[in-house]
């Protein structure tokens, strides 16, 4: 179906499946329970979830097939976000106009910036993209001020022309007349849904865009691009000139992060300078080394993973703790509460780093590579021990984090 | 590339999974509600909203401490602090309408992206009515408007820009702190007498809204009574070290520094400019000095002696004597053992001022409490006589002038009152040019679903 093979078109239909039931499945205990902390359905963290997923998604595709590590590509994410708004603050609160213009903005961006960085690869070239990065920060924090609002970020306002809005048009970002922030809710025997028009409009848009990264990953321009990861020097050898490839992934990779930005600012019609910093652009590489780089899912389950965390373990505070463990008698209750309290609440980054060394010492493959194992662990009570199927004698793949 | 082909087949299967997709979330029916979040069980959830990461996390951690304090009062647990000397009688200590009070905290980050982030988490999840606190002016504009939105009441908490109550003033939103005109009206008399009408000012500031506005009132109030200003450098906000900002300053010809920093900001800031010894310099025959126009008890403490003979304003400052002032800082101070700071005490009583609304207003709708707060005249929450103007929902009072105190007793008494101007000084018309003139308006209060 669609030009896939039949795993990858199955493969297709089970992330469609998993993005549309989302605010089902994440929101697995009932309302009013002592575990609904911990569900996650709630369309601003839903929406965080596809934006950043598609984020991730756009970096792989640099990352993940070329191997080039880009420490630079908030920068895009916040381009894309200030053309949305811009877009409101100009013509109306439709986002179509602004998504485009986020989407071709961030693409000349990611030439202008790709051309000068991909003059170097391996760690001159992860400088480079961070340093033309925090510039692009300063210029938006600072020297831009009339256009960016600086620090106080970039909103509309009551007196802004907004040339397309009729009169009685919907004043918050819509899609046509869709309302991002309108949602529906539906109560289920002590299980609340939340369907959310914004989280929709986002799946759909992470739907479409996995698909195109899943068609680039399986094209001949994907093989190139691994090729380069690879061994840059031997396809040099050979006479091919890299660098129309590597450019192309990093466009493609910043439009995607454009994209990315512009869909925050439609859901939340508002673009801060914070969105450029590096520890945004560190973080799209958290989410990718997370889940696993070079695979197609790894960087979404990254960026989710680390959503997750930010959002539901960051709330957790000592209040909580205590009535978790009111039944145990009071001095070991508030031992174990001491112990934890460093790990929740605005600790959360801790628990989050200790993950991730875990994650990068036993997994270097990441999350997938976690559930693969799982699978094989499982799978080989069943089958008989035979010799290795690889009988053509592969090379090992290269790890991503050595 | 593989060859896109699309058979009969394939083109429904898909046509009918996509469109199954998109429809699925319509099959549900709505449930009407008459406002977002309007509580249902005996419960009723606040948002508490604070800087815990950042420069202004010191100003966010006492803001928490007096939000908690207030919700135990408001629950009627503790000895009750300002409920007893507060002018409206209509809280009772058993919640708000009879709802116990719980709540929910996020970390704003002093980021205007991750305060909303948390902020709508926080309406969204949990279910919060009203988002109460922060300590800078572009997180409370940012918030106010995602509040607007989302048809929730914002009770600001240490914000001072103008533009909060000014040109981005909103329905929903509502300010109990002073703001950066109010400073520089009632400090203008004070540096007159002290330091002359014949005195040059090098402003730094702060790259945000609060920054500009408080440099915009600072410089229109003295030159008004005939100060020059030599120049206004911006200094971003992450700035940690002011070194070299502070050395142009000498060479400027300026003999008064006017420093519109806050928080974290203003301790460097201030600790730079007497390293360089500029304290201790004439310049045209006149002693160097140093304004601080918004001053905190936290700022004091972390700058040190640096801030002595320092002058300012202040929101509140809990040496005041008056009856809510009194019983505030008596019930802080046996709950956290100190004296509370001036953004604790206006989050504390912006709570108490939201639960008292809702219970006049017999409801927690949004336009409801709104209404009942406009127009609102209280006393007895620590500031004394207190206006809710209806114009713009800002607070009218009395503002303290404050100075670094040269003999300080305890770590608690690092500044001494100078004045307290009266509310009649700093009062305004609410279509001041500095606060978006006529064109700014709070358009319609927004109660959400």
């Amino acid at each position: 179906m669609l030009g896939l093979s039949k795993k990858d078109t199955t493969f297709l239909l089970i992330v469609m499946f998993l993005t549309l039931a989302t605010p089902i499945l994440l929101q697995p205990f009932p309302e009013g329970s002592g575990l609904a902390q911990f569900n996650a359905g709630y369309p601003d963290l839903m929406q965080r979830f596809a934006i950043y997923g598609i984020f991730a998604i756009g970096f792989n595709i640099l990352f993940g097939l070329t191997g080039y590590l880009s420490f630079g590509h908030a920068a895009f994410l916040g381009v894309g976000s200030y053309s949305v708004v811009w877009m409101y603050k100009l013509l109306s609160y439709n986002v179509l106009p602004g998504l485009i213009l986020a989407v071709i903005m961030s693409a000349l961006f990611a030439l202008l910036i790709g051309y000068v960085s991909l003059r170097r690869s391996g760690i001159y070239f992860s400088i480079l993209t961070l340093a033309m990065a925090q510039m692009s920060f300063n210029l938006a924090y600072s020297v831009l001020t009339p256009l960016t609002n600086g620090e106080t970020g970039l909103q509309v306002y009551g007196d802004d022309p907004q040339v397309l809005m009729g009169e009685g048009g919907p004043t918050s970002p819509h899609f046509f007349g869709i309302v991002m922030n309108e949602a529906t809710k539906v109560d289920f025997a002590g299980w609340q849904f939340t369907f959310s028009n914004g989280y929709y409009f986002c799946a759909i848009i992470a739907i479409i865009v996995f698909y195109i990264s899943l068609r680039i990953f399986r094209s001949p321009f994907g093989l190139m691009l691994r090729a380069i990861k690879t061994n840059q020097t031997r396809m040099s050898y050979t006479g091919l000139n890299t660098r129309p490839y590597t450019l192309a992934a990093f466009v493609i990779s910043g439009m995607y992060a454009g994209l990315a930005g512009g869909l925050l600012a439609a859901m939340d019609p508002l673009a801060g300078a914070e969105r450029m910093q590096w520890t945004a652009s560190g973080e799209v590489v958290l989410m990718t080394i997370l889940g696993g780089a070079g695979t197609l899912m790894g960087p979404v389950l990254g960026a989710g993973f680390i959503k997750y965390f930010e959002n539901i373990f960051s709330k957790i505070n000592d209040n909580v703790l205590h009535g978790w463990f009111a039944v145990l008698p009071d001095g070991l209750e508030d031992t174990i509460v001491f112990l934890m309290h460093p790990f929740i609440g605005k600790g959360w980054h801790l628990t989050l780093g200790l993950l991730f060394m875990l994650v990068v010492i036993f997994l270097p493959g990441g999350l997938i590579e976690g559930g693969q194992r799982l699978r094989n662990w499982i799978k080989r009570d069943k089958e008989p021990k035979g010799p290795s199927k690889d009988t053509e004698h592969h090379p090992k793949p290269k790890p991503h984090v050595a | 590339m593989t060859k896109l082909t699309i058979s009969r087949r394939g083109l429904i299967k898909t046509g009918a999974f996509v469109g199954a997709g998109l429809a699925m979330p319509t099959i549900f029916t709505s449930r009407a509600n008459a406002f977002t979040n309007a509580p249902m069980g005996s419960t009723v959830t606040l948002g508490f909203n604070v800087p815990q990461t950042g420069p202004y996390a010191d100003e966010g951690a006492d803001e928490l401490l007096a939000q908690k304090l207030a919700v135990e009062h408001l629950n009627g647990e503790g000895d009750g602090g300002c409920l007893n000397t507060f002018t409206s009688k209509a809280l009772k200590g058993n919640g708000i309408l009879g709802k116990k009070v719980e709540f929910v905290t996020g970390d704003t980050q002093t980021k205007s992206d991750a305060a909303r982030a948390s902020a709508r988490s926080m309406i969204e999840k949990d279910g919060a009515i009203m988002i109460n606190g922060g300590s800078s002016s572009g997180v409370a504009v940012a918030v106010q408007g995602l509040c607007q939105e989302a048809g929730v009441i914002f009770m600001a908490g240490l914000t001072h820009s103008n533009d909060t109550t000014g040109k981005d003033r909103k329905a929903n939103g509502f300010r109990h702190f002073f703001n950066a005109y109010m400073s520089a009206a009632a400090l203008a008399p004070i540096l007159a007498k002290e330091l002359g009408t014949d005195r040059n000012a090098y402003h730094l500031t702060a790259d945000y809204t609060w920054g500009w506005t408080q440099q915009e009132s600072m410089q229109a109030a003295t030159e008004a009574m005939g100060w020059k200003t030599v120049n206004n450098v911006l200094t971003p906000l992450a700035t940690t070290d002011f070194s070299s900002y502070i050395a142009p300053v000498i060479n400027a010809g300026a003999d008064v520094l006017v420093l519109n920093h806050y928080g974290g900001n203003m301790v460097n800031s201030l600790t730079n400019a007497v390293q360089f010894g500029l304290l201790d310099k004439m310049v045209n025959g006149k002693d160097f000095k140093i304004i601080v126009p918004l001053y905190s008890e936290l700022m004091a403490a972390g700058a040190g002696d640096n801030i002595k003979g320092v002058l300012g304003s202040m929101n509140y400052n809990w040496q005041l004597q008056n009856e809510g002032s009194k019983a505030f800082v008596k019930s802080f101070g046996e709950k956290y053992g100190r004296p509370p700071s001036n953004s604790a005490q206006t989050c504390y009583a912006q709570v108490l001022l939201y639960a008292d609304a809702c219970e006049r207003a017999g409801t927690f709708n949004p336009c409801g409490v709104a209404e009942a707060l406009e127009g609102f005249e209280f006393d007895g929450l620590g500031n004394g006589k207190t206006m809710y103007r209806k114009e713009d929902h800002q607070c009218f009072k009395d503002v303290l002038v404050v100075r670094g105190a040269q003999n300080p007793t305890t770590a608690y008494d690092t500044l001494e009152i100078v004045e307290v101007t009266p509310v009649d000084h700093v009062t305004y018309p609410p279509n001041h040019p500095m606060f978006g003139g006529d064109d700014a308006s709070l358009g319609t209060c927004n109660a959400g679903a």
